[in-house]
């Protein structure tokens, strides 16, 4: 710093403090609630100590054993089903991406910047645009509630795809001639060389697309009518019916934690990789 | 930007895009050509009788004026959601910047939301303001304010943006914080050197060169308000009550699912499309210059 102010850093110190109660309270909460029977949670107001039903409440939400109102289906299944969607969603993109920019970048042929633009326009049309329509078509191909419908239609990416192109062309051309006067092929090429040099924007993506993967809701509500395709992110939606005082919030809450650690543990173990991914996939 | 060298194959780069081509030209195109097509277009919803109607169903939009609440539901949601997310973001990451212990540790504690799925963000602040359950809706009842978000829209509309503000309070505070620790020192000590103080020195230098970052985050999270915030607002209000929080995605949704209204959800849809095609040229055309200043 240019100068000591102890006074400023002290507020600096309070601000943020205020900051990180302020992202944590909603998180804390959730932790209690999963903590408490249900008539402890509705009577206001609410214990903010943690209670004593923790291995019962997730243990009732995993195997999905609850009575009360709503959806039943067991978390476990559930984050299965979530688990499944976001990997395929993570990896598909990934490979798509790099084979699309391989051919663009290293190729010549007919209508090559066609297909880039191409590519690159979807970007101006996320499934919020065309919800109904590409609704249609996925229950026309007979793939509502399946893996299929969950994953394909959002395996297109725009911004990967930019990305792996970018990063081919920084590529040196000396590498290409280097592998042909070794006699390799363009796929070996592709496998030996590219992919290895990729592997930190690979890495970031990741980060972003499994998390983008796993947060998914319209689309899954949509193709997903059965309680055995559900992704975790519907089920929870689906535990509350009725009013809010016959929702079982202690299940609930305890679902909504357990959703949320997949995602927060790519983000907290690659946070490295998670920050590139953020500046790299916006620019 | 082209390669000088290049590999010679008359069907490989085909079958390499193939994957993606087919992927974009059946989920994408194709729906949305279908969306153009149906929004000029008026059929039951059994698609048993369709008829040309031009541009009828455009008119009829703009003569809802449920439509036109939902749009300045929309306009109200996302500059509050900008607003609101960009400057507590601004404000922590100035401050972030300045502290060297414990740095890491608040950087770790605050980008925690962003891995929270916004349907599951809508749910936990449902359950922080819930009429009866909520924790947060008794410390307001015991302050006096008579709060009820199921029944009051203006209650609904602050439960939807602090949900959808603190979901995206950690992707501003990144940017921010990368953007503060590329601001030169040097300007910094010349400053100071001249008698600024930290306050003035805010206002005159920081706040300038970060605002390619701020202009940029405005256009992120105006998309992000317009289209990521689905679920946050299924989850915790369904549009409700009555259409007090029903943005021009929901209503979309709503229309053309439940409502099964396939012409009017088809010309919304196209509406909506030309809102993101105009946000992403802003963002290129603009962002783009970013990087040099």
């Amino acid at each position: 710093m240019v100068e000591r102010h102890p006074l400023l850093d002290a507020l600096s110190h309070l601000i943020l403090i205020l900051g990180v109660l302020m992202v944590a309270f909603p998180l804390y909460l959730t932790f209690v609630a999963s903590t408490h029977t249900t008539s402890e949670i509705v009577q206001a107001p609410m214990t903010l100590l943690p209670g004593d039903q923790l291995l019962e409440n997730y243990s009732t939400a995993w195997n999905g054993t609850r009575k009360g109102t709503g959806s039943k289906a067991p978390v476990a299944q559930m984050m299965v089903v979530s688990l499944v969607t976001a990997l395929v969603i993570a990896f598909g993109k990934i490979a798509i991406s790099l084979l699309s920019a391989f051919a663009i970048v290293y190729f010549r042929f007919p209508f090559r910047m066609f297909f880039f633009w191409a590519i690159f326009v979807t970007l101006m049309l996320p499934v919020e645009v065309r919800i109904l329509p590409t609704y249609k078509v996925v229950s026309d191909l007979g793939m509502l509630n399946s893996y299929a419908g969950l994953t394909i239609p959002l395996i297109a990416s725009a911004t990967a795809t930019f990305l792996f192109r970018q990063f081919f062309l920084t590529v040196p051309d000396e590498l290409v001639e280097a592998a042909r006067v070794d006699g390799a092929g363009p796929m070996r090429f592709f496998k030996d060389v590219l992919v290895p040099l990729s592997s930190t924007s690979i890495a970031a993506l990741f980060v972003i697309q499994f998390i983008y993967g796993w947060n998914q809701y319209l689309w899954p509500l949509l193709v997903t009518t059965e309680e055995n395709m559900y992704p975790v992110v519907i089920g929870i939606k689906r535990m509350i019916s009725g009013g809010d005082a016959q929702t079982e919030w202690n299940i609930v809450m305890a679902t909504a934690l357990l959703a949320m650690i997949p995602p927060a543990l790519v983000v907290m173990l690659m946070q490295r990789w998670f920050v590139k991914g953020l500046v790299d996939t916006e620019k | 930007m082209e390669k000088r060298v290049v590999f010679r194959s008359s069907w490989l780069p085909w079958a390499l895009l193939a994957p993606q081509v087919t992927v974009i030209a059946v989920f994408f195109f194709w729906p949305a050509g279908q969306a153009i097509l149906q929004s000029v277009q008026q059929s039951d919803p059994f698609g048993t009788s369709v008829e040309w109607v031009g541009l009828e169903n455009f008119r009829n939009l703009w003569n809802d004026p449920t439509y036109l609440a939902s749009f300045y539901t929309t306009a109200l949601f996302s500059v509050l959601v900008a607003g609101l997310g960009i400057s507590i973001s601004l404000v922590l990451a100035v401050f972030a910047d300045r502290i060297v212990k414990g740095a890491l540790v608040y950087k770790t504690l605050l980008i925690w939301p962003y891995a929270v799925a916004p349907a599951v963000a809508g749910v936990l602040w449902l359950f922080m303001l819930a009429p009866s359950v909520g924790v947060v809706s008794y410390w307001l009842r015991v302050l006096g304010v008579d709060w009820d978000p199921l029944l009051n829209g203006r209650h609904a509309m602050t439960m939807v943006v602090a949900a959808a503000v603190w979901k995206q309070i950690s992707y501003n505070f990144l940017f921010f914080l990368a953007g503060l620790q590329s601001v030169p020192k040097s300007l910094i000590e010349a400053a100071a050197i001249d008698g600024a103080r930290p306050w003035r020195r805010f206002w005159t230098i920081v706040f300038p060169l970060l605002s390619p970052t701020t202009f940029f985050l405005l256009v992120i999270n105006i998309v992000y308000a317009f289209f990521d915030t689905f679920g946050i607002i299924d989850a915790a209000t369904e549009g409700g009550p009555g259409k007090d929080t029903s943005i021009l995605v929901y209503k979309v949704y709503y229309d053309g699912i439940k409502a099964m209204d396939l012409g009017s959800s088809a010309a919304q849809s196209v509406v909506l499309m030309v809102i993101v095609i105009a946000l992403t040229v802003v963002q290129f055309r603009y962002v783009e210059k970013k990087v040099n200043y």
